[in-house]
């Protein structure tokens, strides 16, 4: 057991753990941030995706005690029901979602990519890598590849995403 | 409510709610991570352990000697549950294989035991120290080799083993144009994001489960028959399902194992399936041999159509009735289907997302492409040569509404279907060989009984109560634009609750029944309501108007919440029908097109452009149905290109048994989707007017992306999924 | 998951020294491969060494105008330098088709080269396997193929390597720097790192017990026409089947190797020669000792298709 605090949403929590525990299953089963989803636990579905210091990450496949002070943002810290972020209000807009079970590791993705690509870091459909990155349609799918949606939403989640990052442009 | 007669004009057709593309009113819930789903409800019940399930590492054979100690001497560990100390547990009406294995071992990854500790890690890592010996026996797992020693089973649904219409072989043998083609689909995975998960806890000999779900009354039935416990003492909650497909119509082993847990540890436990278990150890649909004959006129009529299919199970399981649709879909006076089963000891097969049709359509429609080939005659337009207005078995009966041919020629239209070029092989795009295919979408429309309780609150609330679940099929919403359309209210003033099993029993969600029938349902408790709330006004029901809030009869006009006085008023009704499925066909239908490019060096095959059209009665909400299609269409494009659980012939188990492995497609497999529905109400189908349309969505897509790749290479694949290997020796090399 | 205590290395050498110090310790750093590992007890480490604090994460350029890549580097921020997008292509490339965004954002260099097989076999624990339980046989011989290696692979495993950074780093030429338990350091050429599997298949690297790899150093761009492609089932999100790593001159001449037919990155200096008579006598010579399953005989003509594409278009 290792004693860590974790700053999540930006609100440090001391947590003892078990040197075993995920981030993920902190998130989830100690702190009750269920918004996070296990959906396969290693790192093939990416519906734990988390932002941790300004980049997203999987968080089945890091362990809590690695993340002793880093910034974490999860779908809760992203906005409420009430107080919807803009891209969770464009997923609901445009029916981004089926079941709901992997809406929050793509919402967080959504938001990392973006600025992904503010940043200028190239990806596979990059046609040129010494360009400046353009979000096409193209280049939202494959940056979105890492976030399965088995209810098939895809060709609605990029048109949530390509409305939000239109706005922001 | 019986609806035995076609349904006139009703308060539904006022179309205020009704048929808008109303947002999911659970969308804020879901994009915020606050819809609770069954393994994340902390809430629901103190102290709760975590169970492990261990799965058997042998396919076939039994259990020699089980040692815990070691794993019970572990830290933190609470219980272990085995075959050996469950007590005599029964199975449930719905499951072929038994849900806890031991001795006997039915299949791969059956579960044998669930170790409950107090923490997650603490049970993963116990559950590694439990020893087991295996003793192996002699199992059967290769489809292929078992065709020819295969039995005619007596299908529970989907009609008989054997069909004859006609003289099938005379008319064949006689046919100047034939088609004689055998077509494989592999065995497939729902692969639904959120695991199978619950969580158990019992007081005293009541027991309550949170689990994910999709037919509720059938878990709660057989979690009782299983356990041996009166119905009455299971109670089944499941109001957020994380997608099933299928996968989660039954009971399967972490309910189980979370309420044989939660009584050995005596505390609650909760139980999700590791997904590197799930594929084996839960349900899948099964692989397929089919082969379809068809005879036609130099004219493209067809006057000869067969089809037979082989497929496996376990015990007591079902077939694949992948002839389904051959029965109805293209006219033909001289038809026979067959249907074999073999006895595999592969995990049990089951029901997936338009089970029969889904791989039905996977073969047939490709045979049509073919004999439009050999024909020389257009596939759009040999499909609507042979349209069928009437049951081609049964020419008496009518389909009560049949717009194929409408969705072909929209599709083509929308499409530029006139663009494509008949000879295959003949269009490039850089590095891309490029072809369209055209497939037809079928699908039975199924009605079923389905009840709900609604309640009117004195602020004019109402809330929806039915056993219901909305696997992401956007139930809340229907269900709410229905009571909202009925008690004349907006939607902000309907709450719905489902998914539990205190709540009247619904249609459930499965077999695209889910969307027509629990919204019926809702129609007959509001329609019940609203003669109940006329009696006390003193109105006459028939005269009652239910608009903006208020109830109106002549020159009268009263608040709703008014209506409902000091207590709340409630009525609880069903929708059953009459013989109207009977005297009527009711299916629904859809073209599908699709583009492909096949890279001219490397055979990878990617999608370009989709589009479905489709006809399924009246469409309740045509942007969550519109979301239910291009949905399937995705998991068409799997299904096409690369999803096969692969069989371990040797060993008995499908290998590729995790999310890397079993490949579903991704963002970037899946181009803009274009998707859209004719003008339909289907008075037939219910007072709703409406039909099924999830799965529909998925019948025929494989088979375009199928077609589709012959046109741009000239290569026909009839192995799926279709992959680059299957192409490369037939592509010429630049 | 076993048990394991905890800690964070200060500095390399203490890193590399406590790894043989504390009895089956194990280096984490991005944990991306190895936690999927632990999970399903492959791995099944009693320590865990955390070398994130390091601050192994720098790209600097060398002296003689290459890259000295820190081992801690993210995938995604190697495949971002910019140095590296110009003078590397191939790199970047090969990083950016690999994984996924997250995955690439925690992935390290050193992680990266170190990651060990998806073979389906090797990750059930139930099945045989010489790579995880050395002498219980190889159950993907005789069993399902189609993932695996056609080329180098022995009776007793036909696993692949996985990655398709080490693809492109071997067509560079790059150089792995370690430190040992003992705090000496040594540089091992990249055609070196990685083993063939022989009769050991569970050793699969040159690094000595404890040995923690600090850097990878990249000589100085060679310039050409650089191309990764890497061929899939699905377009993204996926291992390769078949990829090409290939640096190609005005002149004709240059580099190839290959991933997913291997159990390394595939690559013979020799074969390079045949580049200016095409793809199809280059390889000829890289499967001259290939020995395909029925499963995965399409990999051979697929690796020359792929490579007469790319020196298409590198041609082009």
């Amino acid at each position: 057991m290792t004693t860590i605090s974790l700053d999540v949403n930006a609100e440090t929590h001391q947590l003892e753990l078990d040197n075993r525990t995920t981030l993920l299953d902190a998130l989830r089963e100690h702190l009750h941030l269920t918004g996070t989803k296990k959906g396969c636990d290693h790192g093939q579905c990416g519906a734990c995706t988390v932002i941790v210091d300004g980049r997203r990450i999987n968080s089945c496949l890091t362990l809590a005690v690695m993340h002793q002070g880093d910034e974490i943002t999860t779908i809760e810290g992203l906005g409420t029901p009430d107080g919807l972020h803009p891209l969770q209000a464009a997923f609901v807009e445009h029916d981004g979602y089926q079941c709901g079970y992997c809406t929050p590791g793509q919402i967080c993705s959504a938001v990392a990519v973006l600025a992904e690509v503010k940043a200028g870091i190239p990806s596979h459909v990059t046609a040129d890598l010494n360009a400046p990155v353009r979000l096409t349609n193209a280049e939202l799918r494959e940056r979105m590849s890492g976030n399965i949606c088995r209810c098939g939403a895809y060709s609605n989640i990029a048109e949530a995403i390509s409305e939000v990052a239109g706005r922001s442009a | 409510m019986r609806f035995e007669h076609p349904a006139t004009f009703n308060p539904i057709d006022q179309l205020k709610v009704i048929g808008h593309p109303t947002s999911r009113i659970e969308g804020p819930l879901k994009t915020t991570g606050t819809a609770p789903y069954a393994y994340e409800r902390h809430n629901v019940v103190a102290n709760q352990a975590y169970g492990y399930v261990v799965g058997s590492a042998i396919g076939k054979g039994r259990i020699g000697a089980i040692d815990l100690d070691a794993a019970k001497a572990a830290p933190g560990v609470l219980a272990i549950v085995t075959a050996d100390n469950a007590g005599k547990l029964g199975k449930g009406e719905r499951n072929a294989a038994p849900l806890l294995g031991g001795p006997e071992i039915a299949h791969y990854h059956q579960a044998v035991a669930v170790v409950v500790a107090g923490t997650f890690e603490q049970a993963r890592a116990a559950a590694q120290l439990v020893r087991i010996d295996y003793v192996k026996g002699d199992g059967k797992f290769d489809l292929a080799a078992e065709r020819d020693s295969v039995s005619v089973p007596d299908p529970k649904i989907g009609g008989p083993a054997d069909t004859a219409v006609g003289d099938f072989a005379s008319a064949f043998a006689a046919a100047p144009v034939q088609l004689d083609a055998t077509y494989t689909t592999p065995d497939q995975g729902h692969a639904m994001m959120e695991p199978h998960a619950s969580i158990a806890a019992w007081d005293g000999d009541k027991l309550t489960v949170w689990t994910s779900n999709q037919m509720i009354a059938w878990g709660a039935e057989d979690m009782a028959k299983t356990l041996g416990i009166p119905r009455e003492n299971v109670r089944l909650v499941s109001p957020y399902i994380g997608g099933g497909f299928g996968g989660k119509l039954f009971l399967r082993a972490d309910v189980l194992l979370a309420a044989l847990g939660a009584r050995a540890a005596g505390r609650p436990v909760k139980v999700a399936l590791q997904r590197p278990l799930m594929f084996n150890n839960t349900t899948h649909r099964p692989a397929t041999i089919q082969r379809i004959r068809i005879g036609a006129e130099r004219d493209g009529k067809i006057t000869a159509i067969g089809h037979e299919s082989w497929s496996g199970n376990v015990s007591e399981g079902e077939p694949d009735m992948a002839v389904s649709q051959t029965r109805l879909l293209y006219a033909g006076a001289n038809r026979m289907t067959a249907t074999r089963l073999a006895a595999l000891d592969l995990p049990e097969g089951n029901a997936m997302r338009a089970p029969g049709e889904a791989s039905g359509m996977m073969a047939l429609e490709i045979a049509i492409d073919e004999l439009a080939d050999k024909l020389g005659i257009d596939p759009v337009a040999l499909r609507i040569a042979n349209d069928t207005q009437v049951d081609p078995e049964h020419p008496q009966r009518h389909f009560s509404q049949r717009q194929l041919v409408q969705c072909l020629n929209e599709g083509a239209a929308r499409f530029g279907w006139s663009k494509r070029n008949a000879k295959p092989g003949q269009v490039r795009d850089g590095r891309w060989l490029v072809g369209m295919g055209v497939a037809a979408a079928f699908r039975n429309n199924l009605v079923t009984k389905s009840a709900a309780r609604v309640r009117l609150d004195q602020q004019g609330r109402v809330t929806v109560e039915t056993d219901m679940t909305d696997i992401g099929t956007g139930s809340y919403t229907i269900i709410a634009q229905t009571a909202a359309e009925m008690m004349g209210v907006p939607l902000e003033k309907v709450t719905v609750r489902l998914g539990d099993s205190d709540f009247p029993v619904s249609c459930g969600s499965g077999g695209q029944w889910g969307g027509n029938n629990s919204t019926a349902g809702v129609y007959a408790a509001c329609t019940k309501l609203r003669e109940t709330i006329a009696q006390k006004l003193g109105f006459n029901s028939a005269e009652a108007l239910f608009a903006d809030g208020v109830v109106r009869s002549g020159n009268r006009s009263v608040p709703l919440g008014q209506a409902a006085g000091a207590g709340d008023l409630a009525a609880e009704d069903a929708i059953e029908y009459g013989d109207l499925a009977k005297t009527y066909q009711q299916s629904t239908f859809g073209a599908h097109f699709v583009e492909v490019g096949v890279d001219a060096d490397t055979a990878e095959i990617r999608v370009r452009r989709m589009l479905a059209v489709c006809a399924a009665g009246r469409i309740l909400n045509p942007k969550a149905a519109r979301s239910q299609v291009i949905g399937a269409m995705t998991m068409g494009v799997g299904a096409a290109l690369m999803e096969d659980l692969v069989v371990d012939k040797r060993h008995g188990l499908f290998v590729n048994h995790d999310l890397a492995g079993y490949e579903v497609p991704v963002h970037a497999d899946i181009p803009h989707q274009d998707m859209i529905f004719l003008d339909e109400t289907d008075p037939i189908s219910s007072p709703m007017k409406a039909k099924g349309v999830a799965e529909l969505g998925i019948c025929g897509v494989a088979a375009a992306v199928a077609n589709a790749v012959h046109n741009a290479t000239g290569v026909r694949v009839r192995e799926y999924p279709i992959t680059l290997d299957k192409l490369l020796e037939a592509l010429d090399i630049d | 998951m076993r048990s394991f205590s905890y800690e964070r290395a200060t500095s390399p050498g203490d890193a590399a020294a406590a790894a043989v110090g504390i009895a089956n310790a194990k280096f984490i750093a991005g944990g991306t491969n190895l936690l999927d590992l632990m999970k399903l007890e492959i791995e099944t480490p009693a320590h865990l060494i955390d070398v994130n604090d390091l601050a192994l994460d720098r790209i600097d350029e060398t002296a003689d105008g290459g890259l000295r890549i820190g081992a801690l580097v993210r995938n995604t921020d190697l495949a971002a330098d910019r140095r590296v997008r110009r003078g590397y292509g191939v790199l970047s490339r090969a990083l950016l088709a690999g994984a996924s965004g997250q995955l690439r954002n925690k992935a390290t260099t050193a992680g990266n080269l170190l990651q060990r097989t998806r073979c389906p076999y090797f990750y059930d624990t139930n099945l045989p396997c010489n790579k995880r339980t050395p002498g219980s046989g190889c159950a993907a011989i005789g069993g399902f193929s189609r993932q695996h290696a056609v080329v180098g692979a022995s009776d007793a495993c036909i696993a692949t390597h996985p990655s398709d950074m080490a693809v492109a780093m071997r067509a560079l030429d790059a150089v792995v720097e370690t430190v040992r338990p003992d705090g000496t350091t040594r540089n091992i050429p990249i055609a070196e790192l990685h083993r063939l599997p022989d009769d050991s298949p569970e050793i699969e690297t040159a690094l000595q017990p404890g040995e923690l790899i600090t850097s990878v150093t990249l000589p100085k761009p060679i310039g050409g026409t650089q191309a990764y492609r890497k061929v899939r089932d699905r377009a993204s999100y996926a291992f390769a089947l078949v990829s090409v790593a290939a640096i190609v001159q005005p002149d004709g001449s240059g580099r190839v190797a290959l991933g997913g037919v291997a159990h390394k990155p595939w690559r013979i200096e020799a074969a390079e020669a045949e580049l200016p008579d095409g793809a199809k006598a280059v390889t000829a010579r890289l499967f001259a000792d290939a020995k395909p399953t029925r499963d995965n005989a399409y990999k051979l003509p697929l690796a020359e298709r792929t490579l007469t594409a790319v020196l298409r278009e590198a041609r082009a």
